[in-house]
């Protein structure tokens, strides 16, 4: 079995599962947040209308909550969704809840490796669909809607039909200036955004041995944008560190058997990758950096789970060290503690210097929802992970995704910019 | 069940034009019911009538995991949308949640339903009659799980 199937196996007390089998696996770790937490308030209200008793979750230590997509809260609804999602944390005695404006708080994927709050071998589930970010950690983690969640939350297991793997080896090393982000959109460009669809996507190789952390989460992350269950990395020495520095050291790893099965693997270079962006309206829409040149751009936008990570502030800072941007830009790192690193680098002067605006960390603008949206015809470059017509804004805006090296030397030009080309 | 095809010749019909994002922040069903589909038809909630089937292509759903896709369909009237494929979060909250049904076709049967055909759906028999066009379609039958789960009503009305 590979690492999927086993801790599938594992959580559904079973000796062996092959990919279709159906399987209800124990959760060990439950997410929502102030989109997902109120919908699940909402079943649990449809449910108690319905004559069910609810006055206790399965086992409220298996469950954290993030505050991320309408803070800071952005209209007088999403104020009263954050007032519901912390009575509902009170009353099921949910005691991790990172909220925003008391510390560490974040985008809940973010916070998910940050704070460790979820550990290899385990099967984690989240009521937001880039849940499959922190498969990179070395565990299952796939999104789910309110019914389900609100389903593992009170009976805590959830029904899986074991996914297909496919395999994507990486040989080699990134050449400078490309990113893991220019991996994952030239993977998504070839296997289209369904073309992991219900299936799960292991990434391994030396490349991606010799890959930070935070960058094999960019690569997690966008396997949603391939319609993928989830996305997964056998842990290392690496994962080991980057958890132990968290303060996380007991859990039970989890790797695939020397003859695991694929249904497909596919095979990159890492030498032959180069600055990438998805143009829009969807991420498999690719094309290098260079031959979009010519495309000018109202606003750039560093931020997200995706593309607002440490390593990824520290890349668009080395571009933007010493130069001014030519259109709107805003970063906002993706969880407080980033943010206090990141200043504590200096880099939050850096961007400061260039004339960037930086913000709390958010969701707001990657979905649309507030804090910085698109107008009617605006172009915006994005370290974001979606780029459907709306999904930053007006309907009539376009979205390009890219890494931050792209996305901050597109910053300095005001076009779609290459960052082996600027001078 | 019977209704009138309203059809989107397209693939990748994501969550963000069948619910946008602004409107995570609303739980009122009926009120997330009037912004079904705006980001793609400002007129669907005008046209739709209860019982009405959407028919789209691949990936119908694909993008986020808000709930509040199948929910604004689903109060909107929608019972069935009939498409090539499905994204899997989509297609297990709207079985999940009992909100509507995915019918999964292949790919001539889709380019076959015009819009505004009259469609009589027959899970039963894995069935789905186009009365404009007098004639019969086969539809993909429900996996065994998710069958089991559409009969009890939803997955918290079902019995493992």
């Amino acid at each position: 079995m590979n690492i999927t199937e086993k801790i599938l196996s594992r959580a559904s007390g079973r000796e062996r599962v092959a990919p279709d089998d159906v399987v209800f696996a124990n959760v060990d770790k439950v997410m929502v947040h102030d989109v997902s937490g109120p919908g699940v308030i909402a079943v649990f209200e449809k449910l108690r209308k319905g004559g069910m008793k609810i006055d206790k979750l399965h086992d409220p230590q298996k469950v954290w909550v993030a505050e991320d997509h309408f803070v800071p809260a952005a209209d007088k609804i999403s104020a009263q969704n954050i007032v519901l999602l912390t009575q509902f944390a009170r009353d099921f005695g949910i005691t991790r809840h990172f909220k925003y404006g008391m510390g560490q708080y974040g985008i809940c994927h973010t916070l998910s490796h940050e704070e460790a709050m979820v550990l290899p071998g385990e099967v984690y589930v989240g009521g937001d669909s880039h849940t499959n970010t922190t498969g990179a950690l070395g565990a299952f983690a796939a999104g789910l809607g309110h019914t389900d969640v609100a389903y593992v939350l009170l009976n805590g297991k959830i029904w899986f039909k074991v996914p297909e793997t496919l395999y994507f080896r990486l040989d080699g090393k990134l050449p400078g200036y490309v990113m893991a982000k220019d991996l994952i959109l030239r993977i998504i460009g070839e296997i289209g955004t369904d073309g992991a669809a219900y299936k799960t996507m292991e990434f391994g190789g030396t490349g991606i041995s010799g890959m930070s952390v935070e960058e094999r989460l960019t690569l997690t992350n966008m396997t949603t944008e391939a319609g993928a269950k989830s996305g997964i990395i056998e842990p290392d020495q690496k994962i080991r560190d980057y958890l132990a520095q968290r303060g996380a050291a007991t859990y039970r790893e989890v790797h695939g058997d020397t003859d695991a099965q694929y249904a497909k693997i596919f095979e990159y270079d890492a030498s032959e990758l180069e600055p990438t962006v998805a143009k829009p309206f969807s991420p498999e829409n690719v094309a290098p950096a260079r031959e979009l040149s010519s495309v000018p751009l109202d606003k750039a936008y560093i931020g997200s789970c995706t593309g607002a990570k440490l390593e990824d502030l520290r890349a668009a800072a080395g571009i933007l060290r010493g130069r001014k941007v030519k259109i709107r830009t805003e970063v906002l790192p993706a969880a407080i503690s980033i943010y206090r690193k990141a200043m504590e680098e200096g880099l939050i002067k850096i961007f400061m210097d260039a004339g960037a605006m930086v913000g709390p960390p958010t969701c707001g603008a990657c979905c649309g929802a507030h804090m910085g949206v698109l107008a009617k015809d605006e172009v915006c470059i994005s370290t974001t992970n979606r780029n459907f017509p709306g999904r930053m804004g007006h309907v009539d805006s376009k979205t390009y995704l890219a890494s931050p090296l792209v996305a901050a030397a597109s910053a300095v030009t005001g076009k779609i910019t290459d960052p082996r080309d600027i001078k | 069940m019977k209704g009138s095809a309203i059809k989107y010749e397209k693939d990748n019909i994501d969550t963000d034009v069948i619910l946008p994002g602004p409107y995570l922040k609303i739980h009122d069903y009926n009120e997330l019911a009037k912004h079904a589909m705006e980001g793609l038809d400002r007129d669907f909630h005008k046209k739709v009538k209860p019982g009405d089937f959407i028919v789209a292509g691949r990936n119908f759903g694909c993008g986020s995991s808000r709930e509040h896709a199948p929910i604004a369909l689903s109060y909107s009237g929608i019972k069935a949308v009939v498409a090539v494929s499905f994204a899997r979060i989509f297609y297990r909250n709207a079985v999940d949640g009992a909100f509507l049904l995915p019918i999964e076709v292949e790919e001539e049967t889709y380019r076959d339903i015009s819009d505004g055909d009259e469609l009589e759906l027959e899970t039963a028999k894995n069935e789905i009659r186009n009365l404009t066009k007098n004639k019969t379609y086969r539809m993909k039958p429900f996996p065994d799980l998710i069958g089991k789960i559409i009969e009890a009503g939803g997955l918290f009305n079902y019995r493992p």
